[in-house]
């Protein structure tokens, strides 16, 4: 039953996807040139990166919103060696982040354990105290001094093309991990046993207990996999912006999670794909770009996001009420809360 | 609910935050070497802890019924927008009671809103607040284009910034709702439905109560207190934004976890709100007059908020 809602909200938001992609390109054929989709798909392979990390969170029946603090401070140590040392290699700059997104989500993981407390709880102390002491140390200084090599990276494409203005442009290499990241994330999900478990869990944690399941093992994994992943994106943020300002990505974590779940990850857990993942986050950036290209007002995107946001969320509530009724009969629907 | 414990844990968890307060207030005064004890500093802690503990009053109720209310601090933006509107342009002529009277209106029109999607249409809580804190504030950002909008009348300043007999009035409204929440919470029938559908809604369902009613009542109750909020907050500033004190948001979140509001509903008590919110006020004016920045007091917040929960975990059982 899970799996057909699942297929069905997908299925409707290709729809939206390309209903409004064709209605933007209407407005402003500019949309649907190549470069103006690589762009839009570079642009934002952080939030798609770490929209992974939250979808993965979220079918676990957990939610993270300390990740952007993970990246900060992340992103922000790297910055900090790198300036200083100058050390021409990005293959080492990437080694900084990765090691420290890991272990800040290994600590959010045993906390939402050892609680047992909602996470969005734990997740809101270990946020304002990651990035309370990062803002304390660094006091707020902007870092932009970085090796060639790291600035190099940023311009490095998988093929170039040139657009008729002679600008070259293709997918970028931060497009590409975000793609390979959403392949594993795929895989894991699907094909390994550890990704059978996040489910169960999500579904019901009691139930996957009494199994005999390792829950402190699992709730260990995800939050050390949207910690690894909010690492990755520190790197990848920083290169896109090509400086690291410590309140950048701090504040982005209900976009993130409102991508996640129009995507039709359920914030009840247990429900939830790569696939549709990625097409919420599109979604969100196709609103965004067409609103930029139809040269509407920014003050106006806050009012479109927060209204689709609710509109979906109404939906898939109406839709699990209809569920409800159908399985179990009207009394049970009133139970819903 | 098992009331008989259910009561006696909320009188430990309120004699430990008693001794948390205490402890912290004496740490704080030989820190500051007795310079929080002075009346300047007694008094900066009175005209800036009412803001904080209205919104958290606001969050109370939505945490006890086992939601949340992410969307308190765009209501009160939005309020104070309005009314600003209202004494600066529209109305001008009308004065303060009007304005104010418009913007909790507007805040009651906010709550059914919310009511609607999450009493009615079943939304998650969190969701749905989610959405609407970024609708609302994007409707604040279209009104203002982002621009601050200030210069009130001195009626309207005298709520954030006049004093009664030396007592700050923002102090006086916050004492007075923190009174009404009292009764409405322990000695009404919403406030016993509200519990009860905390703790277990399926049960509370079966002996007879309309559970929507209740959680609908709960927002429109919520964005009405984020309304008070609003008027306390403009008239401090002596401004009104879009996006004034978004920090407050989480604030208000651990400020009702201290208090000792489970996160999974049915518990709390308006007492322990008003300790956790004068603990959170002490640490704040305290690292002020230290010169410590902000932020760590912002992680030293996380701390505690971590420690109560440990602690609870260590003392009081498995939930």
């Amino acid at each position: 039953m899970k799996f057909q809602i699942r297929r069905q909200t997908e299925l409707y938001l290709l729809a939206i996807v390309v209903a409004l992609s064709m209605f933007l390109t209407a407005m402003n054929p500019k949309f649907l040139t190549l470069e103006n989709l690589f762009d839009l798909l570079r642009n934002n392979s952080f939030l798609g990166i770490v929209t992974l990390g939250e979808l993965v969170v979220l079918i676990s029946g957990g939610i993270d919103v300390s990740f952007t603090a993970t990246a900060t401070v992340a992103q922000y140590v790297m910055g900090v060696l790198i300036s200083r040392t100058m050390v021409n290699s990005v293959l080492l700059a990437f080694l900084i982040p990765v090691p420290i997104g890991l272990a800040l989500g290994a600590i959010n993981g045993c906390l939402v354990y050892y609680t047992r407390v909602n996470p969005v709880i734990i997740t809101i102390s270990t946020l304002n105290f990651y990035y309370g002491v990062l803002m304390f140390v660094s006091k707020g200084t902007w870092i932009y001094k970085f090796p060639p090599a790291f600035r190099e990276f940023a311009k490095l494409k998988l093929f170039t093309l040139m657009s008729s203005k002679g600008i070259p442009f293709g997918i970028s290499i931060f497009t590409l991990s975000w793609v390979i990241l959403g392949i594993i994330t795929f895989f894991l999900l699907k094909y390994l046993p550890i990704g059978r478990k996040i489910y169960a869990v999500g579904g019901n944690l009691e139930a996957a207990r009494r199994a005999g399941f390792n829950i402190f093992r699992i709730q260990l994994f995800v939050y050390c996999y949207i910690g690894l992943l909010a690492g990755v994106g520190g790197f990848v943020h920083a290169e896109l912006n090509q400086m690291i300002q410590p309140n950048a990505i701090v504040g982005m974590e209900l976009d993130v999670i409102a991508a996640a779940i129009l995507g039709g990850a359920s914030v009840f857990g247990g429900v939830g794909t790569v696939w549709g993942t990625f097409l919420g986050v599109l979604l969100i950036a196709i609103i965004k770009n067409g609103l930029i290209l139809m040269k509407a007002s920014a003050y106006w995107h806050e009012v479109i996001m927060g209204s689709i946001i609710v509109l979906a969320a109404s939906i898939s509530a109406y839709q699990r009420k209809l569920q409800i009724r159908k399985e179990k009969g009207r009394f049970a629907e009133e139970q819903l809360f | 609910m098992r009331k008989s414990s259910f009561f006696k844990i909320g009188d430990i968890q309120i004699v430990v935050l008693l001794f948390l307060l205490v402890g912290l207030f004496l740490l704080m005064s030989f820190l500051t070497r007795g310079k929080l004890l002075e009346f300047q500093s007694l008094q900066a802690v009175a005209f800036q802890l009412p803001l904080l503990g209205l919104l958290t009053l606001a969050q109370m109720g939505p945490m006890v019924s086992g939601g949340i209310d992410l969307s308190i601090i765009a209501t009160a933006n939005l309020v104070s927008i309005i009314m600003a509107l209202s004494m600066t342009r529209f109305f001008p002529s009308l004065h303060a009671p009007f304005a104010i009277l418009l913007g909790l209106l507007l805040a009651l029109l906010l709550g059914v809103v919310k009511g609607f999607f999450v009493a009615l249409v079943s939304v998650p809580a969190i969701i749905a607040t989610l959405g609407l804190m970024i609708f609302i504030r994007g409707v604040s950002l279209v009104i203002t284009r982002g621009y601050v909008i200030a210069g009130f009348p001195v009626d309207f300043l005298f709520i954030g910034n006049g004093t009664v007999l030396g007592i700050p009035t923002s102090f006086l409204v916050f004492a007075a709702f923190t009174i009404f929440m009292y009764i409405l919470f322990s000695r009404t029938r919403f406030g016993l439905e509200l519990y009860l559908f905390g703790s277990n809604p399926v049960a509370t369902l079966f002996s007879g109560v309309d559970n929507r009613k209740v959680v609908f009542r709960t927002y429109l109750l919520s964005s009405f207190l984020a309304g008070v909020a609003s008027c306390v907050m403009a008239s401090r500033f002596n401004a009104a934004q879009a996006d004034y004190g978004e920090s407050y948001l989480l604030l208000t979140v651990l400020a009702c976890v201290l208090g000792g509001v489970s996160p999974s509903g049915g518990s709390g008590r308006v007492m322990g709100i008003v300790i956790s919110v004068a603990i959170l006020q002490v640490v704040a004016t305290g690292f002020n007059l230290l010169g410590f920045s902000s932020h760590l007091a912002s992680a030293l917040w996380g701390t505690i908020l971590l420690g109560v929960v440990l602690l609870n975990r260590l003392f009081l059982g498995k939930n």
